[in-house]
């Protein structure tokens, strides 16, 4: 900054130091009122492409919603409504096409099941171990790792479900499908694993510390402070958490894609074989179905079904949290 | 107080005890599942697939006789999708992080953008994927090209991006920035001397996580078209068929690490297994090594920052 401002008062103190040089005072304010304006501008022009980068978000999801809604319009103007919700088939490559998404849903719903009966238990034991039980350093070490765990490319646990748990499986289990929804989502639910137990462990560990001692001056074991005090305060953290598991499995390709096999099949029994909405996708998109046929379109509507569910769940995990945040 | 009370009393506090002592088993337990079976799919993936891994398998091209199919176009793939997400994400998403905590006003275009933020994080990959197929592809005909690849993931990873330069700046203390005021600076002169100098590190931490994240994301690449059989190296600048010009590779088409290992992984062939497993084992290494800078840098970070 060139523009020295001097008191015209502090000379008489400052001269005993240093000497300042005659500044005629007009030249010098008309010289920083020219400054000031053209860095406002640009301080200005600074902020508004800075909130042109945050506006990004709202972009990207207004699209999300568009290009869905866009696409599938194309669909259910073919499709009606009531055939795509409660049609038991789901066929739409075929002549005889049905479009009953209920088929798909069933598949993400049974694997989801599986993963969850996996990650919700571990996960809770797990965060409750690191948050009232482990010494520090275990924690630091088990912290990163379960991190490292949930950093794997989900198509490796895809290949890890499909060449080595389906094998070790029908060694219990002979009748078990070379494709099925159980490994898939035997794998999904360690992939969560870190998830749950990371974000319920955070709600835990934000109970105050006076409630833990209050309750281990009367005597509690750890064991008994974690589930009578730390988890009920806790409830809305961990509740969130388990949603966010949720809204992933729902989520969650790849595993599924390559494990569970492609086949549509309306059924709740995890050792079937069966397609999820997600795997569908991936199904069409791999296929030469052009752009535009009713049989493409079907991806979007499938896509649209699944927005839906997830931001069903996220919504509902975000009132949570807030919830739980203002309680201290 | 007669003896037998006090006996239930001590049975009381012994079977507390014993169900404490269980339950630090037990979480130990817990947590060897998923270490086991992170080792048991990293060390199985390496015994099927270190006999694949030589320098061939990363000069080939992808070949229909197992033996001799490599990584080649994958890796490379990867690499230059890598650099535009970089380019996509990196800017915008430190740009919108500095904003919401430096400049934003509190009000409802505030909210509206941070509730965004939070929904686009839970938002399944596969639905980007979609997205870029209908926005991307057909709407703007980018194709299906390295560009429509990279900007998809960038769009994935914004708001891993955006939370980590949130919570770094969030970190520096608010006497910094008074002492730069307070020296005259502008806004933007405290953001660009100050606030983005000493939060670097933890920008630089969620970036090195998103794009880790990134390499591994297989839906929304498939979902865009992505071909699976690529036997040739998108065009160097300048030495594509004439009119050759830099940018060309960006509208190639492209093949990546783990749609390599997906097509490897679908066919029934034993022999190709092993290339899978090959291909899926220098992807976890990939992952690995990032997701341990991202650690390492993170703990480096809070060791030695004492404001």
């Amino acid at each position: 900054m060139s523009g020295l401002i001097v008191h015209p008062f502090s000379t008489r103190i400052m001269s005993t130091t240093v000497t300042v040089p005659p500044v005629p005072p007009t030249a010098n304010v008309s010289d920083r009122l020219r400054k000031k304006a053209s860095r406002h501008i640009k301080e200005r022009f600074i902020e508004a492409l800075l909130f042109c980068a945050a506006l990004i978000s709202v972009f990207t999801t207004a699209a999300i919603v568009y290009i869905l809604v866009k696409e599938s319009w194309i669909f259910f103007e073919a499709v009606p409504l009531s055939r795509f919700l409660f049609d038991t088939q789901w066929t739409p490559l075929f002549d005889d096409a049905h479009y009953g998404i209920m088929v798909l849903l069933s598949g993400t719903i049974t694997s989801s099941a599986v993963a969850l009966a996996v990650a919700i238990p571990l996960g809770t034991i797990i965060a409750i171990y690191l948050s009232e039980f482990a010494p520090f350093k275990v924690r630091e070490i088990a912290k990163p790792f379960l991190e490292l765990l949930g950093g794997v490319p989900t198509i490796v646990y895809g290949y890890f479900a499909l060449v080595f748990l389906t094998p070790l499986l029908q060694k219990i289990y002979p009748e078990l499908p070379g494709f099925n929804l159980l490994s898939a989502g035997l794998i999904m639910g360690v992939m969560i694993i870190p998830y749950v137990a990371s974000l319920s462990e955070d709600a835990m560990r934000a109970v105050p510390m006076a409630l833990r001692e209050g309750s281990y001056a009367m005597g509690a074991t750890r064991l008994q402070t974690a589930l009578r005090v730390v988890m009920p305060a806790a409830t809305s953290g961990i509740a969130s958490a388990y949603i966010l598991g949720i809204s992933r499995a729902v989520g969650e390709t790849m595993i599924l894609a390559v494990a569970a096999g492609m086949q549509p099949n309306l059924t709740f029994n995890p050792t079937e074989s069966g397609a999820t909405i997600t795997s569908y996708i991936v199904q069409v998109a791999l296929g030469d179905l052009p752009h535009g046929s009713i049989g493409y379109q079907t991806i979007f509507a499938a896509g649209l079904s699944l927005l839906l569910l997830t931001l069903m769940f996220n919504l509902l995990g975000h009132y949570l949290r807030k919830r739980f945040r203002e309680v201290y | 107080m007669t003896p037998q009370d006090l006996q239930a009393i001590r049975n009381i506090i012994a079977r507390a005890k014993r169900w404490d002592a269980f339950f630090g088993v037990l979480g130990i337990l817990a947590l060897m599942v998923g270490v086991l079976t992170f080792m048991t799919l990293f060390v199985d993936m390496a015994i099927q697939g270190m006999g694949r891994i030589d320098v061939g398998f990363f000069t080939n091209f992808p070949s229909r006789h197992a033996g001799q199919a490599g990584i080649l176009s994958a890796w490379v793939g990867t690499v230059l999708v890598m650099i535009v997400t970089g380019l996509a994400a990196v800017p915008l998403g430190v740009a919108a992080g500095v904003y919401l905590e430096e400049y934003a006003p509190k009000h409802w275009v505030t909210d509206l953008i941070e509730i965004n933020i939070t929904n686009l994080a839970g938002v399944p990959s596969i639905v980007y994927g979609l997205l870029a197929l209908g926005l991307f592809v057909y709407q703007f005909g980018l194709g299906q090209s390295i560009l429509s690849a990279g900007l998809t993931l960038a769009l994935l990873i914004l708001p891993v991006v955006i939370v980590a330069t949130r919570e770094a700046i969030r970190s520096i203390p608010q006497i910094i920035r008074e002492g730069s005021y307070a020296c005259g600076a502008t806004n933007w002169q405290t953001v660009r001397d100050h606030i983005l100098p000493y939060s670097s590190a933890g920008i630089l931490t969620g970036v090195i996580i998103g794009m880790a994240r990134a390499i591994g994301e297989t839906a929304p690449i498939i979902t865009i078209g992505a071909l699976t059989f690529i036997a040739f190296l998108p065009p160097l600048p300048f030495a594509g068929e004439p009119p050759a010009g830099l940018f060309d590779w960006l509208f190639a088409p492209f093949t990546v690490m783990p749609i390599q290992m997906f097509n490897w992984t679908s066919r029934p062939e034993a022999a190709f297994q092993a290339n899978a497993a090959a291909a899926g084992f220098i992807l976890v290494l990939m992952t690995l090594a990032m997701n341990g800078a991202a650690i390492w840098l993170r703990y480096r970070l809070r060791k030695n920052i004492t404001w």
